[in-house]
């Protein structure tokens, strides 16, 4: 169970440009074998997540153009492996606002003290961002200008109350003026359309992030007015189990801050409705250097809220040289190198439905594509959760202030294809 | 204002300059400074000159500053153990510390150390920490036991820590329960004897009630450690059950996944008649669907338990087919583990959207995604018989689109569904053959050629077919040159008037003018087959096959149970007992699931003892697998070396080869041979031929058996009894036991193979590594019927010691490959040196004096044979059943004293001197001999002989 011996931050032009060592120091050449995958990969999302070194097994995640390579040196479980490198990943992109290269390089003292403080032998410490927010303070402009003038320090030097209790989430003494509670139901449509328009497959793919900003130790409970929509839930471990299967509530004292309160996914067994219908004609002529494109977009199905943010990706064939289109509304580019189309339509009004249209001209001498490209749509509707969820009601107990509440729905686009 | 100012570098010397930094007298210099330093460590640079001048900055009050210093020690203290000691008083008095966030630190921080002076230094304030008033440091300190452990074992243990953990199991706090659990089930997997774990109806109701308290990463320990109790009876296995399912809705999908491990064992123990079995089923479903709408990276990892999970419980998933649908900008590697997932979900219910999608995938761009998608059309096909001809079809549509690589695999599996539905759809040879000249790849165009043979009557122009690919006979692949020959063999076969002369030409291209044994064996034998006896000819090249099964890459159920032990894990990911792989598991336990009890079997029950006991016996298996691999596979698995090669020899090599011959190394080209047995070129027989064939080979070989058989009752060289060397686990489902035995001059390996797989075993095959004595097969081994499930063989195999020789350490090891129609193994085992004792071990009187005296003194060896009740003369005779002789016997003072000689079969001598008190059971044992390291195996068999 010496779970994760050392740990690589590799960005996408191969640098190695983190190392932490949780044991002895392991060479950086251990890391060869992992940009060997890299290079059969090709696509640097094809990178097997597990690899097998004579030595040592390197488990990683990809997560916004960085490798989080870990070195590991017996049978572990994987997935607590992943999840851990999430987390890390979770950790720099709240303390620094993104995770990047650049963020971790300029606060990477900061970066090693959170590294040493969530692991510790193999065994993980402290995970929850409140806790390590006690430990290690957050870098913000107005710290360091402190820190250097009083010498003072960005390393907690108390214990964190919440280390130890039955809440290991929530820190105590929170406390604020304005005491708010924000719930974002975002629901994500994955769905497979096939090339006569009925549905292969599709799931909607449930959140709901929370943003609790509330003083004290309060108690909550949230209800919904359709809770059999949820049957398939992950919850976040503050949820009180007992409630939820007893009566469909989620009872709960939150941690402070933005969190995932739950998951949940509403199976293709139940209707899932789909909100935009495409029309497409994509020919290639035989024996010859050309083929026509014609793509109508249409909304279908989204309860009077409008559709927008829409755009449509397609990875056209190796063969394709050039597009000339022309778009009805918004703006369409294709990169003939990676041969990939972009057309960002904006918002669908039903009246005028957008279309794309126009030529493809292929290499000269190439044979027709056997392949017909997918296209990847994305959209957003705003007030909506295409499930039907809806929270019905939340109440606090515990405190006896009068908290601002707030539900917001929207639904997007998750992955999203129509088979031509 | 960043941190990325620690980077840049001065001409003058980076190391140089931060020496003087860190002796600088202000403090916040000081630590501008070791944050300098701690930013070229995370890049790697080496900044461990720097040590002293760092460990100096530790004394401080500066939290911060300590933590960084610290930070920097664990990294450094190994390569300067001695500069390292300076930090123990620092730390030694922070664990005394008013605040228990620096006492946690400092010993959290000495556990990481590791060097042997300062881990002396730690067990005292550890063992303070161990029971500090602060849950923080207890927890701390239980971690830190552990890493100490893995230090200094014996440490840990004379300090008695293990006890101060298996108290911490039911510590009040949660958190502690959870690192004890966690620190214990380390120390454990480096002792698995130790019971260190001691899982007991209390402690698990402990366990489980920490699991609802801490943290996620706590529960994953837990529920790992809750995986390896052995419930008492089914009503147990039930409440567990239920106290570990909320655990599957949780976000974290490694605790989801430890809880379906938890579950998926102790279900086992469930009666199928249950209705909470049929509620836990259907609770299982969701959250390993769930799992698929995570990150890629988890997905992958969740898939390859699923592919396990649907092999052992189909019916779990049986309704989720549409999740594993592949999505177009899924990663490669999920989806070709989603496509794996769907064929073993398909079945009549769903076949028509499986193949749907499958043809979907067809048209993508990534080749190795199409080529398995049309792969998986195939493997439909024969797993969903109503299918079959909507399969078939399908691939014709793939094979119009003419694309290269498409087309080839569509033969393929063509070719499988051939053999699977025979004379059903052999209507579409004539589109194949169209597709002849374009197909490339080695295998695709041994499935046609293997196709052209086989229904050879049917195709009008098969001659003209085959002869095209003769012409670049030599340029072919061996895949290919093997079926060449044996589909022109066919064709002769059955149009022998038109096809003498392309018969003629392909045996003498084989036989003439290749460099191949392989190939050129096979050549001899059908040459020698048709010439002698064509009718028989027919009958073995033209018996009819038996059909493939159904799902040809099923898990093993025996490796299979025992990967369900492992889900969640890396086994789980590479679908091998983590034994096979993890380096340096010293003893690793087999997991076993749970046997289905009513309710009064319990855990004792004989199901589970057999497993117990493979454990035990696995110190006769080379742990280091991957030497043994590498010599062994370097050797050609085919009949014995020895003996000239004479005609008789060569027919048998040539019988060997047919049987498995090219029928079959086309057949089962994608089913079973591993690459290693594809390039020696020993290729499974079909079990309809060695029936056939067995007979007359194996006479000239069965008097030797007779003989040894007969001899084998009769009072000879101690035999030992059986003991298991190769167990089921580790071989697919064979099992092999054995002992060795000498009988009238002639070694042998007494050995029985079991066969606990579901399929029948055949084409059985020995041979071994170079080892000290040069022990080798003096015949094949002869398994005359193809091994049933459950079936067992004695067989009694010849030995020989004029085999390659290779001094082994020990130096009675000898490693073991064995095949079979499935695959090859590897075992090693130690062979009792008596087995080698010749007859003429007689040394004249004389001779043995002088040769006494010869020997140097420093080459004798004094060995202790205990607990023997025998007297001088029961030991002689006994050990002159095993060819130790008595040369003189003499009393001395009341000790017998007896003079024996014995003479290895590499002709060195061994004397002995044997001092027998009466009243003393202990006898003193004397060897002298030129070669001094043989004496102890030979005090091994005497022991071992004079105390059977």
């Amino acid at each position: 169970m010496k779970m994760i011996h050392s740990l690589f931050l590799i960005n996408c032009s191969g640098d190695i440009f983190l190392e932490k060592h949780w044991k002895s120091v392991v060479s950086q050449s251990v890391c060869d074998y992992f940009f060997e995958a890299q290079e059969k990969a090709i696509d640097v999302e094809n990178v097997p997540p597990v690899i097998s070194t004579p030595h040592h097994y390197l488990i990683s995640i990809y997560r916004d153009k960085i490798f989080f390579v870990s070195v590991i040196q017996t049978e572990v479980p994987p997935l607590f492996v992943i999840e851990f490198l999430h987390r890390v990943a979770d950790t720099f992109q709240d303390y620094f606002g993104e995770c990047s290269e650049t963020a971790i390089k300029d606060n990477v003292v900061i970066v090693y003290e959170l590294l040493e403080e969530m692991l510790d032998n193999g065994f993980p410490l402290a995970t929850e961002s409140n806790i390590l927010k006690e430990l290690i303070k957050p870098p913000t402009i107005l710290r360091s200008v402190v820190n250097s003038i009083t010498g003072s320090s960005n390393v907690g030097d108390t214990l964190p109350t919440g280390q130890l209790s039955n809440i290991p989430w929530r820190r105590a003494g929170v406390k604020y003026t304005n005491n708010e509670a924000y719930f974002d139901v975002i629901e994500e449509i994955d769905a497979i359309i096939d090339k006569s328009g009925s549905t292969v497959f599709a799931e909607i793919q449930g959140v709901i992030d929370s943003c609790i900003k509330l003083s004290g130790m309060p108690d909550l409970s949230l209800s919904f007015m359709n809770p059999r929509l949820l049957d398939d839930v992950s919850f976040h471990p503050c949820i009180r189990f007992k409630r939820w299967e007893s009566e469909r509530v989620l009872s709960f004292i939150p941690p402070d801050g933005n969190f995932r309160l739950i998951s949940y996914r509403v199976s293709s067994q139940n209707l899932v409705a789909i909100p935009v219908y495409v029309k497409h004609l994509i020919s290639f002529k035989e024996n010859s250097s050309s083929g026509r494109f014609d793509v109508t977009i249409g909304p279908k199905q989204n309860m009077g809220k409008t559709v927008e943010g829409v755009v449509m990706t397609v990875h056209m064939p190796k063969a394709v040289l050039n597009m000339n289109l022309t778009a009805t509304q918004g703006s369409y580019t294709f990169d003939p190198v990676t041969k990939v189309l972009a057309w960002d339509v904006g918002k669908i009004t039903p009246q005028k439905l957008p279309n794309l249209k126009g030529i493809v001209n292929l290499q000269s001498g190439a044979p027709k594509p056997e392949e017909n490209p997918s296209l990847n749509i994305q959209f957003k509707i705003q007030q909506l959760a295409i499930s039907g969820l809806k929270v019905n009601r939340l109440d606090m107990y515990g405190e006896k202030y009068k908290p601002f509440k707030g539900v917001k729905y929207i639904t997007k686009a998750g992955k999203f294809q129509v088979r031509t | 204002m960043t941190d990325s100012k620690y980077f840049t570098t001065t001409k003058k010397g980076e190391i140089f300059e931060l020496k003087a930094e860190l002796n600088s007298d202000k403090k916040e210099k000081k630590k501008e400074a070791v944050k300098k330093v701690i930013a070229s460590m995370t890049v790697g640079k080496d900044v461990s000159a720097l040590f002293p001048d760092v460990v100096n900055c530790m004394q401080t009050d500066n939290l911060e500053l300590k933590k960084l210093v610290y930070l920097y020690l664990m990294n450094y203290a190994k390569s300067q153990p001695d500069m390292a000691i300076m930090a123990v008083n620092t730390f030694v008095k922070d664990c005394e510390d008013p605040n228990p966030l620096i006492r946690a630190l400092a010993v959290r921080t000495m556990g990481c150390i590791r060097v042997d002076k300062i881990t002396e230094y730690l067990c005292e304030p550890l063992r303070k920490c161990l029971k500090d008033e602060d849950p923080y440091v207890r927890k701390t300190a239980a971690v830190c036991v552990a890493k100490l452990h893995d230090i200094n074992a014996q440490l840990v243990e004379d300090q008695g820590f293990l006890d101060t953990l298996k108290d911490l199991i039911s510590d009040s706090n949660p958190m502690v329960v959870a690192n004890a659990v966690a620190a214990l089930s380390e120390i454990a997997e480096s002792h698995p004897s130790s019971n260190l774990l001691d899982l007991n109806p209390q402690s698990i109701n402990k366990l489980l009630t920490a699991l609802n308290e801490c943290t996620e990463w706590g529960q994953i320990f837990i529920l790992d450690c809750l995986a390896n109790y052995m419930p008492k009876d089914d009503r147990e296995a039930q409440s567990i059950c239920e106290r570990v399912t909320p655990r599957l809705s949780h976000a974290n999908s490694a605790v989801v996944l430890s809880a379906v491990k938890v579950l998926m064992k102790f279900m086992e123990m469930l009666s199928k008649d249950l209705d909470y079995y049929g509620t836990l089923l259907k609770k299982l479903a969701p959250p390993l669907v769930t799992l698929l709408s995570a990150e890629p990276e988890l997905q992958y990892v969740a898939l390859r338990n699923i592919n396990l999970i649907v092999q052992k419980r189909p019916e779990i998933l049986k309704h989720e087919m549409k999740v594993f649908f592949v999505k177009y900008n899924d990663p490669i590697y999920v989806k070709l583990e989603k496509l794996d997932i769907m064929i073993r979900l398909a079945s009549q219910a769903n076949i028509a959207q499986v193949l749907a999608e499958l043809k979907e995938y067809a048209t993508e761009v990534d080749v190795d995604f199409v080529r398995k998608a049309v792969r998986a059309i195939g493997r439909c096909a024969i797993k969903v018989e109503q299918s079959a001809e909507r399969c078939v079809s399908t691939l014709l549509d793939l094979i119009q689109t003419k694309v290269n690589y498409v087309v080839q695999e569509a033969i393929v599996v063509i070719k499988d569904i051939f053999r699977k539905y025979p004379n059903k759809y052999e209507s579409v040879i004539a589109t194949l053959c169209e597709n002849l000249d374009s197909l490339d790849e080695p295998e695709a165009r041994a499935a046609m050629i293997w196709i052209v043979g086989e229904y050879a009557e049917r195709i009008d122009n098969a001659d003209e077919l085959l002869e095209s690919f003769l012409e670049g006979f030599h340029d072919e692949s061996t895949q290919v040159q093997l079926q060449l020959l044996t589909a022109i063999v066919k064709l002769f076969l059955k149009k022998p008037t038109e096809t003498q002369e392309l018969v003629q030409q392909v045996l003498s291209l084989a036989t003439q003018d290749s460099d191949n044994p392989d190939l050129r064996d096979r050549g001899y034998i059908y040459w020698r087959l048709l010439s002698t006896d064509p009718v028989a000819a027919k009958e073995v090249v033209l018996a009819e096959k038996p059909l493939i099964s159904e799902e040809t890459d099923l898990i093993e159920p025996t490796l299979l149970d025992e990967l369900i032990c492992y889900i969640g894990t890396l086994a789980s990911v590479y679908h091998k007992p983590p034994s096979a792989f993890v380096e340096g598991s010293r003893g690793v336990v087999h997991k076993s699931l749970p046997p289905r009890t009513g309710s009064s079997e319990s855990a004792e029950s004989p199901d589970a003892a057999p497993s117990a006991g493979q454990a035990a016996e696995q110190p006769a298996v080379i742990p280091a697998q991957g030497d043994l691999l590498g010599d062994l596979l370097n050797l050609d698995l085919g009949p014995p070396v020895s003996g000239p090669p004479l005609a008789a020899s060569s027919v048998q090599m040539g019988a060997v080869d047919l049987l498995g011959g090219g029928l079959d190394s086309l057949l089962r080209s994608d089913v079973g041979g591993s690459p290693a047995m594809g390039g020696s070129g020993f290729t499974a027989p079909g079990p309809a031929a060695p029936a056939a064939m067995g007979a007359p080979l194996g006479s000239g070989l069965g008097d030797l058996f007779d003989l040894t058989g007969g001899v084998g009752t009769l009072s000879g060289s101690y035999v030992a009894p059986k003991t298991v060397w190769l167990p089921a686990m580790k071989a697919k489902g064979l099992e092999i036991s054995g002992t060795f035995s000498r009988q009238v001059g002639s070694i042998c390996m007494d050995l029985v193979l079991t066969n606990k797989a579901l399929q029948v075993m055949s084409d059985f095959a020995i041979q071994f590594n170079r080892n000290s004595f040069g022990l080798a097969p003096a015949a094949p081994l002869q398994v005359h019927a193809p091994l049933a499930p459950n079936q067992s063989v004695e067989i009694s195999l010849p030995l020989n010691t004029v085999g390659s020789v290779m001094k082994m350490d020990p130096l009675n090891n000898l490693q073991v490959a064995v095949k079979n129609n499935i695959d090859v193994f590897y075992f090693s085992t130690l062979y009792p040196l008596h087995i080698l004792f010749v007859e003429d071990g007689k040394m004249e009187r004389q001779m043995f004096l002088a040769t006494w005296k010869d020997i140097p003194n420093e080459n004798e060896a004094q060995f202790q044979i205990k607990d023997c009740s025998l007297n001088a003369d029961a030991v002689s005779s006994k050990l002159q059943g095993s060819n130790i002789f008595t040369i003189a016997k003499r009393n001395v003072e009341g000790q017998d004293m007896l003079y024996q000689s014995l003479k290895l079969t590499n002709g060195i001598w061994v004397l002995a001197e044997l001092c027998i008190q009466p009243s003393n059971p202990s006898f003193t044992l004397s060897l002298k001999c030129r070669a001094p390291e043989v004496s102890q195996y030979v005090y091994q068999a005497y022991d071992a002989i004079l105390k059977n």
